[in-house]
């Protein structure tokens, strides 16, 4: 290898985000030049809708990977929080006041989650295990089991009227969570928190504080996800996000370049790779390629990216680079 | 010289971890600007009194006074409050941050009247600190993980000293150092101490070293002190004497 490809090599591997872009970017190519309708307006549209819930709620899940912990239960939030707020407009209280309880609820939920794992020491992955099954019968009993419309006015014209409000609620969430992990001290000391937890409390850091808050954020993201999600598709369905979606936030994460180990991970990147996901989803459609070969790249992908983030990792150290 | 003298001050302090009794009741004292070297084997307690000292651990019993007031540190930063700052035997460096970040870790500079971080003015005052005690760090940029076990404690070090604490806690800062870098490191305690402000306690391995610069020395054996004088006044043959009877002791128990 010559000097400039490692140094083009050493740049991509520095920067995830430059990684994942570039695979955007190569996929973004392919397809044009295998389906002819790929790079029109209504097909945009449809990769936007498709990934905007995952990447919204990759910005939380990132934050808290993080800092060393992982949320499973937020796609169920996700299906809980439009219902709450329908039930609280239906209450005759005004859509937009409902709507922000609604967030508050899910935001509770995150703290309850973030109390247990944090106070009982329980590990998050158990935790929001639980949360998940709970959250789900939860959703099922207000629910019925039944989905109903979502209520209309022109609060929802904000929030999903526009073909592209998701995708623009996704870029200006992951705007700002990039700024709070890159120049707020709440960022610095969530990848403190994660990169080295004893240190950190030695330091004085208030590692139990950052996390529950961490975890109030992701769910929090994860309620207004869903909320946006109903508006658009205009109707609340107790089936909506799930395991899917947290799932695909979690892929979008690692792909993107954040660590499963905790102490690093990048908010675009996270942006970056849902987005890839999105894309490889969309052209898998387009080209009539089976669903579950989706499934099968993804979880590939996923192997790939972790496989060389220990090797490159160790790779770095060696060379320095 | 009366009490309320005393820079710091630790009385009967114990500390229990459960089953292990870790801290058998250890007094100390330091006036302002004085040196304490602290000597004893591994799994002595020396860390955990530490530890206690900085506000990290809360002891079982005993008291810890302030300049003669009597203290109950409730977390690292409320121990800070009174000018005491700690450089842990682990470090307490994140592998994942940047020099700069880890610099100020729980002390990040933000521009005034805003929540955001002055990664400029943090840079420039880290690069300052460690010129100022002549470490050489690659980039202030570069992540710690990257760096040499002498390069990551000497970061640390300056940590702890651009804080201006008054009273410095060092955990075995020379462990992972090799002989340039330790030397640096005593000349830079040996300027502190000449200041005459800085108080300081350090923990350490080498017997002669710690004569050479501590004012006095305190030998911690299985959670209790088994010497304490002016490093004028023993010698390193002495202290082993110490150890070795201490350690026969150990060997006749069993
Ligand atoms: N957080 C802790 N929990 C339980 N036991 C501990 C903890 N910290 C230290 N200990 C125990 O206390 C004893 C003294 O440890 P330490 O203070 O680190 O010794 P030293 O620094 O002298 O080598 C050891 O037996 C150690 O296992
Ligand atoms: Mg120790």
């Amino acid at each position: 290898m010559n000097k400039r490809q490692k140094g083009l090599l050493a740049f991509l591997l520095r920067k995830p985000e430059a990684s994942i872009s570039l695979v955007g970017i190569i996929l973004l190519i392919v397809f044009q030049f295998a389906s002819p309708v790929f790079f029109t307006g209504p097909n945009l549209q449809t990769v936007s809708q498709f990934f905007a819930p995952w990447a919204l709620i990759a910005c939380g899940e990132i934050m808290l990977l993080i800092c060393g912990e992982v949320d499973l239960s937020v796609g169920q939030v996700f299906a809980l929080t439009p219902f709450i707020m329908y039930f609280v407009a239906g209450a005759g209280v005004p859509l937009f006041l409902a709507m922000i309880l609604a967030l508050l609820v899910a935001g509770l939920l995150g703290l309850c989650i973030g109390f247990i794992t944090v106070h009982f020491g329980v590990p998050s992955f158990i935790t929001t295990l639980g949360a998940m099954l709970l959250i789900n019968g939860l959703t099922l009993t207000i629910s019925g089991g039944f989905p109903v419309d979502t209520p209309n006015n022109l609060l929802g014209n904000i929030f999903g009227g526009w073909a592209y409000s998701e995708i623009a609620w996704a870029v200006g969430v992951a705007v700002v969570m990039h700024t709070i992990l890159r120049h707020t001290r709440w960022g610095l000391q969530t990848i403190a928190a994660g990169g080295n937890p004893t240190g950190a409390a030695e330091a004085g850091i208030r590692i139990k504080h950052i996390k529950i808050g961490n975890f109030i954020l992701c769910s929090t993201i994860g309620g207004l996800a869903g909320i946006l999600n109903a508006f658009h598709v205009t109707s609340i369905d107790p089936n909506a996000g799930g395991a899917n979606v947290m799932f695909l936030a979690i892929a979008s994460s690692v792909i993107g370049g954040t660590s499963l180990m905790g102490g690093s991970g990048t908010i675009l990147g996270g942006l970056v790779g849902a987005a890839v996901l999105g894309i490889l989803q969309d052209g898998f459609t387009l080209l009539g390629i089976n669903a579950y070969t989706f499934d099968i790249i993804t979880g590939a992908a996923i192997l790939i990216t972790m496989i060389s983030n220990v090797q490159f990792a160790a790779w770095r150290r060696r060379s320095r680079i | 010289m009366s009490e309320a003298t005393y820079a710091l001050e630790a009385r009967d302090i114990t500390k229990r971890f459960g089953q292990v009794q870790a801290l058998h009741g250890i007094s100390l004292n330091l006036k302002p600007g004085e040196m304490l070297g602290i000597l004893g084997d591994n799994g002595a307690g020396k860390s955990t009194l530490m530890k206690i000292l900085s506000g990290f651990h809360a002891p079982t019993t005993g008291e810890l006074l302030v300049k003669g007031k009597k203290v109950e540190f409730t977390s690292v930063d409320h121990a800070r409050s009174f000018g005491i700052e700690c450089v842990y035997q682990d470090l307490a460096l994140v592998n994942t941050l940047s020099v700069y970040h880890n610099m100020f870790l729980n002390r990040e500079i933000l521009y005034q009247g805003l929540p955001f971080l002055n990664h400029r003015k943090m840079r420039e005052l880290a690069a300052e600190a460690l010129a100022d005690i002549g470490v050489n760090v690659p980039s202030m940029d570069i992540e710690v993980g990257m760096l040499s076990g002498g390069q990551r404690q000497a970061i640390a070090i300056a940590r702890a000293v651009a804080s201006h604490a008054r009273i410095l806690l060092l955990d075995e800062p020379l462990a992972a150092m090799g002989a340039r870098e330790a030397s640096m490191i005593i000349a830079l305690i040996e300027r502190l101490k000449a200041r005459g402000d800085v108080s300081m306690i350090m923990i350490a391995h080498n017997y002669a070293q710690t004569l050479d610069v501590a004012d006095k020395v305190m030998l911690v054996q299985r959670g209790t002190c088994t010497f304490e004088g002016r490093s004028a006044e023993t010698s390193v043959t002495e202290l082993l004497e110490i150890v070795k009877r201490e350690y026969r002791g150990i060997t006749h128990e069993v």
